[in-house]
């Protein structure tokens, strides 16, 4: 008797842990109480899931979701990869040359907490209507995660590895290329996985900026139309891009990077 | 203190006069001047000879070592290692760190870890694959030359830093408390090691321990340290009984005795 007592809800409770821990129980819960909410409420004021789902019918059939990801696709990535390019030299410079980390150290630590945002106006002026000042704009969203924790992981190297590096003949410059760079990879790629995420969440903003096309762009004009279906269908897309670009990302920490200790859980 | 003789040796190692204290250069602004950890410590080296340095904790090992290995610069006096002052390290003096994790290249195979030293001094491929394979057959790690640190237990990694050290080909080795991490038994299996890659390589060990034991199994001889800080070496014992050797025989049962006086005089010293 005690025992099938026991069984019963343990035959229940086993795929339910599953969902739990997969993070889909979550998603079911947010879609019943999303679903229950834009019941008990008008679409244009929030709109259900079924709701959102034709208008991303919509959107995909007419060919302009496919088009504006394209486009919002290549604005993050290359801002993104223009701020690596600019932000991984710069942390490691800082972190190699303490002269040159007092120059850049008030910068960054005024600068980062100066959002993307705040200089819509001014990269407009300054970078024009055109691509120029969205990619600028990212490219800003991008430097500050990426310099900041490039620079923590030059500063972190234990002073052990260099010492043996020189006792075993490597110059200065040496060091730098063979211990230097590779013992900061771990924090550097922390630094890109932020940068990544922080060059997606301006993709609105950057979006702002006189542009016609793109996801950012769906979403804030959207509202123009009371479309708040495509709002709904964009804000979805932003989190699925940036979802599966980091796991693309982790992936491969735990391959190419992993001899590095980039393999991360979190 | 009687100075010891300055004998002329080519080659070798001399620590002349060597006194250290930490703290800035300059001093001017702290009204407190930092003791000496090591004052006017003298000793000559020959070349080729296994010396052990003991001391109790905190007595300033370390801080000789780093300062023969040049990471740290002398307040007085100077080390001579080949007849050049030492001011940098340098590929002449090999270094076995006692923490393997934070000196070896996780990013790097044991091969890689083994022939860095010949990658950065550009010694021709041909010749650097060959070093790297002898050297890592002396220390008995064939076989996982492919394999990363992450993959190796603490006393495989001790042994690519042995056999890193040694493909510089270095004229001194110096290893601080190499072993301490490891447990009895491989720990055991490590000294048999250090002594056969000394015998093979005939390089001059300087090496830092707080087991009596350990000493005079390895060492030729055994510098014994005063209690910091000043510290200074107050006797350097010579062991001649030859290797392997047999801790349990009479003749290095009296000197592991006679080493053992100098730890537990302060002690008696204290109780009575
Ligand atoms: N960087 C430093 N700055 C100031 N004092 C230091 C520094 N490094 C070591 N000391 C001091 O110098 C003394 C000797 O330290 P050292 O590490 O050389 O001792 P040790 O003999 O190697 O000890 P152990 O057996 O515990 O390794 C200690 O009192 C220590 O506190
Ligand atoms: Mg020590």
């Amino acid at each position: 008797m005690k025992i099938s007592v026991a069984l019963k809800p343990k035959t229940i409770a086993k795929p339910f842990i599953w969902l739990a821990r997969k993070g889909w129980l979550t998603w079911i819960l947010l879609l019943i109480v999303w679903w229950i909410g834009s019941l008990l409420s008008q679409p244009e004021y929030l709109p259900g899931p079924g709701q959102t789902l034709s208008g991303a019918k919509e959107l995909v059939l007419n060919g302009t979701l496919a088009k504006y990801v394209g486009i919002s696709l290549r604005r993050i990535f290359s801002g993104w990869f223009l701020g690596l390019l600019v932000a991984i030299p710069i942390g490691l410079i800082a972190g190699q040359f303490t002269f040159f980390r007092w120059i850049i150290d008030p910068l960054i630590n005024f600068f980062r907490f100066v959002p993307a945002i705040a200089f819509l106006t001014l990269f407009l002026i300054w970078f024009g209507v055109g691509e120029g000042s969205k990619v600028v704009l990212i490219f800003y969203a991008t430097l500050f995660p990426v310099v900041v924790n490039t620079l923590a992981g030059v500063l972190s190297i234990d002073p052990i590895k260099i010492q043996a590096a020189r006792s075993q003949g490597a110059s200065q410059f040496q060091v730098f290329w063979s211990v230097t760079i590779p013992a900061s990879v771990p924090h550097m790629f922390t630094g890109i996985r932020l940068g990544l995420s922080s060059a997606i969440i301006s993709i609105v903003a950057a979006e702002m900026l006189a542009a016609q096309e793109g996801v950012g762009y769906l979403i804030y004009t959207s509202r123009l139309y009371f479309r708040t279906d495509w709002i709904f269908v964009g804000i979805v897309v932003l989190g699925l891009i940036g979802f599966f670009s980091d796991r693309l990302l982790r992936l491969l920490g735990s391959t190419v990077l992993a001899r590095f200790g980039t393999d991360t859980n979190s | 203190m009687s100075a010891s003789p300055t004998v002329y040796s080519p080659g070798g190692i001399a620590i002349r006069s060597l006194s250290k204290r930490y703290g800035r250069g300059g001093g001017s602004s702290s009204k407190e001047t930092p003791p000496y950890i090591l004052k006017d410590v003298s000793l000559t080296i020959p070349r080729g000879e296994f010396h052990i340095f003991l001391g109790s904790s905190g007595c300033g090992k370390s801080t000789l070592l780093n300062i023969v290995a040049g990471f740290l610069q002398a307040t007085e006096g100077n080390v001579l290692v080949d007849d050049k002052e030492v001011s940098r390290p340098g590929r002449d003096r090999g270094v076995v760190f006692q923490n393997a994790d934070s000196a070896i290249f996780p990013w790097l195979t044991v091969a890689q870890n083994v022939g860095y030293g010949l990658r950065m001094g550009h010694t021709p491929k041909r010749q650097r694959l060959e070093t790297v394979e002898r050297c890592i057959r002396l220390v008995g790690l064939d076989g996982h030359e492919k394999k990363f640190p992450s993959e190796l237990s603490g006393g495989m990694k001790q042994r690519v830093q042995i056999a890193r050290s040694v493909a510089n080909d270095p004229s001194t080795l110096i290893l601080d408390e190499p072993f301490g991490a490891l447990d009895a038994q491989t720990r055991k299996v490590m000294q048999d090691e250090l002594i056969h890659v000394w015998k093979e390589t005939g390089k001059t060990i300087l090496f830092v321990t707080h087991d009596i034991l350990e000493a005079v199994y390895l060492g030729q001889k055994v510098s014994i340290f005063t209690p910091g800080p000043e510290a200074h070496i107050q006797e350097t014992v010579s062991i001649d009984s030859p290797y392997p050797r047999d801790l349990t025989s009479p003749d290095l049962g009296r000197t592991i005795k006679h080493i053992e006086s100098f730890f537990e005089a302060p002690t008696a010293a204290t109780q009575s």
